[in-house]
């Protein structure tokens, strides 16, 4: 908490003294109320009172009503203007925090936790801001005064309203320390239903063709039984809950009659009516005191998540990202389009297995180079260190001569169009998704976006969705997974890079688009240098270059027919997708 | 598609709101709009018809326990009358004891019958809730798949989930709330009219006016609800893309015009943030206002009406607390009255799931028969999923008994849409298909699919250890045949370097490998063990040594079946006795590999395009 606390601006710290202030204001005028309304009693009781003079207390217990809520709704305005205002602030510094992070952070605290901790750990923080001002500070406030007011008259009643909270506390005690562990567990059990419910849903095929509708049916019924008795017993202890806390409060309003009847009758004549006024006001104030706590734990019911939301939020915005910038801007002019690895190896933060090990090569200017190898054999590690997604752990990438870890960030991606294994759009139309970053700084130039759509092959949908000026949805939901990948590739291609980078983009083609799409690149990009990771042989047969990765080692490098003839790594892989002959053997 | 997409798939990121609740607390947030209210409404009560007794037994005891509340204010007002009598003479402390004892018993009593109803709606909401979950479940299994293609499988989770537990918390709470406050607010009306007219009078009115203005501030705060919760879709919508991409945002340097959008969203957002906030903290200080406004009102309308003799000063202490009683349900009643509407527009959802066209039953007389020889006949059979759209003209084909049928075309072409008629997942529009001469549409489903064993290209393994998966829903299996079906496809090493071995959990934490996860599909579909296969290979991600252990599976699990292979290796396509050539969903060609090379037709330029060196 005490993390969130020191981001107050010295104008929040202000707003938040001027809210304590008008909050005292508040309660000394809510409790003025039943002052008055002793007063009132005593001028009706005792003979001869005027009317006149109870027109006048009514005046002014109006007043401390209209006062009292009109100090309420600046206390609620400002409260609600300052929660908002920190949680933008909040949001805006979360977001720049993450923007610089690398992948390595970002894996670290994984894409979908960051999302939550940017929006609903927010809103938890911004709510408590708001209703803390609002009620944390008064209830103690009310309570605590009204107490004071009781005390100074009777101990009697003090001890009934103490006896009062203190069983309400003890009610929401221990309904609570039965029933929150049991409305915690409902998420996870909820979960459980959802994991049934989907698997069901998934495999709804399969479930079928086995005829394992009942095997299905029988292992909901588990995980529904489950979550209904949980709910069950939690909702029948919070049963206890509305009746305890009208039966407490009803109590207190009798007890104070009932006592009152003793203390006045022992009372000396003279303070008879004024300890019968006393009366009738206390049992106002005694309400107060129990609201307040009511409403005191509320906020301790809401406390606990709000803790972990900030401590989630402080996790992130404490994370220093690892990459640091370098100075270069600019390369040698006459060296374009080169990638070096020099002895690269490397293992993820945390790993005690390296992926890459002691990997060199070179890519000249205008080659294509292609990776293959099974699944965890490095190929896409390898490639993401080009656009310096990851550092290595040891050796050195180079690009154009010069250290990636030299370059500025943004000079170095400047240099690379990169596609992504899993394509990704984003919301706006067809032509911000193509000229996008800072490509499309400048003047957006629409022939530029023409020929890369047309080179991905990418024409045909993107006239049949209406052009370049078609609405694509949040992260590209409203075209296929193949069509996303080739507006994809026509982003990197708009770029006009140096070097194209390909992260296995060409999987969720399908072999003709695939193999139409890399004959139109080829004669159009000439002096662009190419790294291509791919699954598929036929996507590759033809690079200048073939690097064939095993767990992390570079096995073989090469041509194809080179690799066919001296790389059984190669071979293997080779004949599990197609046969000899089409192989030429 | 990554899980996390999956668990938002259906909504909007508008509808997803943010846990907590966003700006409720006690504000009347605009629920969404169910269709028919009434309709609804009375589907949900007959639905829980059985429960009827025990709920009218619940009503009554609500009732009950609020009206011995209500006589509470009366009997102080008595205790208050003896000790006002005695102020001068002395105090009957006996009499005041004894009414005090008697009003204690009766807040007691009127507690414990609350108790009572709260336990009783417990019980009844979690039954209902329960019941409702087990029918959409079922309910799932006698759907025709074409239900579940044309529904997002977050839509079908989020009923059974979400809207069920939204109408459990209004069963258990609102409904409850609502008797007891509507109970509470008219019977103080009564109680404070046998009291005194006038005061009553004075009362309600000055209770109402502040009413009436509260639902003014509603009214027009209603929009920045709206546009408070729009903008913080759009954010979330933005923060969720701009995260998910964060790659390709670095890779194309295009921070700064995320950051332009998120500063302008967030700023909008702050400005409708503070306002709907604003409006909800309003609620607050505004019923504080309406009680204290009633207590002034009565207070000194009391004291006039007191020195005037009209009434004694006790009936001034019972209309304090009246008020107090009369303004609580009035706001819970117009909260409750929100949570209705989401509650019905849960339970429109729930029953249209309920109430879905079901799969036609099967047709009697045709009963098992022994065991199928395994061939297969296309009649002309015509099919589309949707009814105007007709996608398989007209299908002929013969396959003979052990023979292996290739399906090959480009991605998208429809080659499911055959395993989901072989199935009979999908009704066929026209013709049949027989097995050894039986119409499958003749068959009961059940039959037809202990026909199949059927290997798919997701790999479905669901929550269990490796035995369950392979043994799956069939009986009599023994450990030996386990076994020996991973032994047959090369599993068996693996499984026992394994923790568990055989029975060890699969769980999240993906410990097979896609290949692994696919070779233990196909032992599961060994053990099934029935005459025709329905196969689809698997194209990536798989690294190569598995790759030739499940192509070597495959083979195993094709022997002595009639089989239909989604294929993508060309050795099957080559060794199939007939391939079927599919495009745009309909089956175009037909033949064996040389036949159909030779007439050179959609499946020569597809062979050619995928093997020719470009």
């Amino acid at each position: 908490m005490l993390s969130i606390s020191r981001r107050l601006t010295r104008r929040d710290v202000a707003v938040v003294a001027v809210c304590l202030a008008f909050t005292v204001a508040q309660t000394w005028l809510d409790l003025k109320l039943p002052d008055y309304m002793s007063e009132i009693t005593n001028l009706v009781q005792t003979p001869g009172g005027a009317m006149g003079d109870i027109w006048a207390a009514g005046v002014k217990m109006l007043a401390c009503t209209l006062a009292s809520a009109a100090t309420a709704v600046a206390v609620g305005f400002m409260g609600a203007r300052l929660a908002a205002s920190f949680a933008r602030r909040l949001r805006a510094d979360m977001f720049a925090r993450v923007e610089e992070f690398s992948m390595e952070e970002l894996s670290g605290f994984s894409t979908a936790s960051l999302i939550t901790r940017t929006t609903n750990d927010v809103t938890q923080v911004q709510m408590l801001i708001a209703m803390g001002l609002q009620v944390a500070v008064k209830a103690p406030i009310m309570a605590v005064w009204a107490l004071a007011k009781i005390s100074a008259r009777s101990w009697e009643w003090l001890a009934l309203t103490g006896g009062a909270v203190a069983s309400l506390v003890i009610i929401i005690a221990c309904v609570m320390s039965y029933a929150l562990p049991r409305f915690r567990r409902v998420q996870t059990l909820t979960d459980n239903l959802t994991r049934v419910t989907r698997e069901n849903l998934t495999g709804m095929r399969v479930v079928r063709a086995y005829n394992a509708e009942e095997y299905q049916e029988r292992k909901f019924e588990r995980a529904n039984e489950e979550l209904t008795g949980n709910n069950l017993s939690a909702h029948k202890a919070m049963a206890v809950f509305n009746p305890g806390m009208r039966l407490v409060m009803s109590g207190l309003t009798l007890g104070i009659y009932w006592i009152g009847a003793f203390i006045i009758k022992a009372a000396p004549a003279a303070e008879k009516l004024d300890m019968f006024s006393n009366m009738i006001v206390f049992s106002s104030y005694a309400t107060q005191v129990l609201m307040s706590f009511m409403m005191l734990t509320m906020i301790f019911v809401m406390g606990p998540r709000v803790a972990v939301s900030v401590r989630r939020i402080h996790e992130v915005l404490s994370t220093e990202p690892k990459l640091r910038d370098g100075g270069v801007t600019s390369s040698p002019d006459d060296v374009k389009g080169v990638v070096e690895f020099e002895n690269v190896s490397f293992k993820y933060p945390g790993a005690e297995d390296y992926v890459l090990r002691d990997v060199s090569f070179t890519a000249k200017r205008g080659e294509t180079v292609a990776f293959i190898g099974s699944t965890g054999s490095g190929k896409s590690t390898l490639i993401n260190l080009v656009p310096r997604f990851y550092d290595v752990t040891d050796g050195r990438v180079l690009v154009d001569g010069v250290d990636v870890r030299d370059y500025t960030q943004e000079a170095l991606r400047k240099k690379i169009g990169y596609v992504p294994q899993r394509a990704v759009l984003f919301t706006g139309d067809i032509s911000e998704n193509v000229a996008f970053g800072d490509s499309a700084d400048g003047d957006a130039n629409p022939d530029g976006i023409a020929r890369a759509v047309r080179i991905a092959q990418a024409d045909d949908f993107v006239g049949g969705m209406g052009g370049y000026s078609a609405a694509v949805s949040q992260g590209g939901a409203n075209v296929s997974g193949g069509q996303k990948q080739r507006l994809s590739i026509a982003r990197a291609i708009y770029r006009d890079p140096e070097i194209l980078v390909f992260d296995d983009s060409f999987s969720a083609l399908d072999y003709k688009t695939d193999r139409e799409l890399r004959a139109e690149l080829k004669k159009e990009t000439r002096g662009v240098t190419s790294l291509i990771v791919a699954q598929r042989i036929g996507t590759i047969r033809d690079a200048d270059r073939i690097i064939v990765l095993d767990e992390g080692l570079l096995v073989g490098c090469g041509t194809h027919d080179e690799m066919m003839r001296d790389c059984e790594v190669y071979r293997e892989i080779a004949y599990s997708q197609l046969s000899r002959e089409e192989l030429g053997v | 598609m990554s899980d996390r997409e999956k668990e938002h798939e259906g909504r909007s990121p508008a509808q997803r709101r943010p846990a907590g609740g966003g700006p409720g607390r006690g504000m009347p947030v605009m629920g969404e709009k169910p269709r028919d209210f009434k309709k609804s409404w009375s589907r949900l009560a007959r639905y829980s018809g059985r429960y009827l007794p025990v709920f009218v037994i619940a009503v009554l005891c609500a009732v009950g326990g609020t009206a011995l509340t209500l006589i509470g204010p009366d009997m102080i007002k008595d205790v208050t009358g003896v000790i006002l009598d005695g102020l001068a003479s002395g105090i009957d402390t006996a009499a005041v004891t004894d009414k005090c004892l008697t009003l204690l018993t009766m807040y007691i009593c009127g507690s414990a019958l609350i108790f009572v109803q709260s336990r009783i709606m417990a019980n009844v909401s979690q039954g209902i809730c329960r019941r409702l979950r087990s029918d959409i479940s079922s309910k799932l299994n006698r759907l025709p798949l074409r239900y579940f293609d044309s529904t997002t499988h977050g839509n079908t989770i989020s009923r059974v989930t979400n809207d069920t537990d939204t109408i459990g918390m209004t069963l258990n709470q609102s409904l409850g709330q609502l008797i007891t406050s509507v109970t509470m607010f008219l019977g103080s009306i009564v109680m404070m009219f046998i009291e005194n007219a006038t005061l009553a009078a004075i009362a309600v009115a000055s209770t109402l006016i502040g009413f009436a203005f509260m639902s003014v501030i509603i009214k027009r705060s209603q929009k920045y609800f709206g546009s408070n919760q729009k903008y913080l879709g759009a954010m979330n919508g933005h923060i969720e893309e701009i995260y998910t991409g964060h790659n390709i945002v670095k890779a194309y340097n295009a921070e700064r015009a995320a950051k332009e959008r998120f500063d302008d969203l967030n700023k909008k957002l702050c400005d409708s943030n503070w306002r709907s906030q604003f409006l909800s903290g309003l609620m607050m200080p505004l019923m504080g206002f309406i009680g204290n406004f009633g207590y002034v009102a009565v207070c000194v309308a009391g004291a006039l009406l007191a020195m005037n003799e009209s009434i004694k000063f006790e009936v001034i202490v019972a209309f304090i607390l009246y008020v107090r009683l009369f303004t609580q349900p009035l706001a819970q009643i117009a909260q409750t009255a929100t949570t209705m509407q989401s509650t019905v527009a849960a339970s429109e959802r729930v029953f249209e799931l309920i109430d879905e066209e079901e799969m036609a039953p099967d047709a009697e007389g045709v009963g098992k028969r022994g065991k199928a020889r395994g061939e297969v006949r296309f009649e002309s059979v015509r099919f589309g999923y949707e009814p105007d759209r007709v996608i398989i003209k007209d299908l002929n084909a013969h396959i003979e008994a052990g023979q292996k049928v290739a399906i090959v075309g480009p991605t998208g072409a429809g080659k499911t849409t055959i395993v989901n008629l072989l199935m009979r997942f999908y009704e066929l529009d026209g013709g049949v298909i027989t097995v050894d001469g039986v119409p499958t549409s003749e068959m009961a489903r059940r039959d037809v699919h202990d026909l199949f064993c059927m290997v798919l290209q997701d790999t479905w393994l669901f929550e269990g250890t490796i035995m369950e998966n392979i043994i799956y829903s069939k009986r009599g299996v023994t450990e030996e045949q386990v076994v020996a079906a991973c032994k047959a496809v090369g599993l068996d090493h693996f499984i026992r370097t394994l923790p568990g071995g055989y029975e060890t959990q699969l769980g999240d934490s993906a410990n097979l490998s896609a290949g692994q996860r696919q070779l233990v599909t196909i032992a599961r579909a060994m053990i099934e063990d029935a005459p025709l296969l329905i196969l689809d290979e698997a194209t990536s991600s798989v690294d190569t040594r598995t790759e030739i252990l499940v192509q070597n599976a495959m083979d195993k699990l094709t022997r002595g079946k009639t089989s239909f292979v989604i294929a993508h290796r060309l050795s099957t396509i080559r060794n199939a006795d007939v391939i079927l050539v599919m495009r745009d969903g309909d089956i175009v060609e037909s033949g064996n590999h040389s036949e159909l090379l030779a007439a050179g037709g959609f499946y020569a330029q597809l062979y050619n395009s995928q093997f020719e060196n470009s």
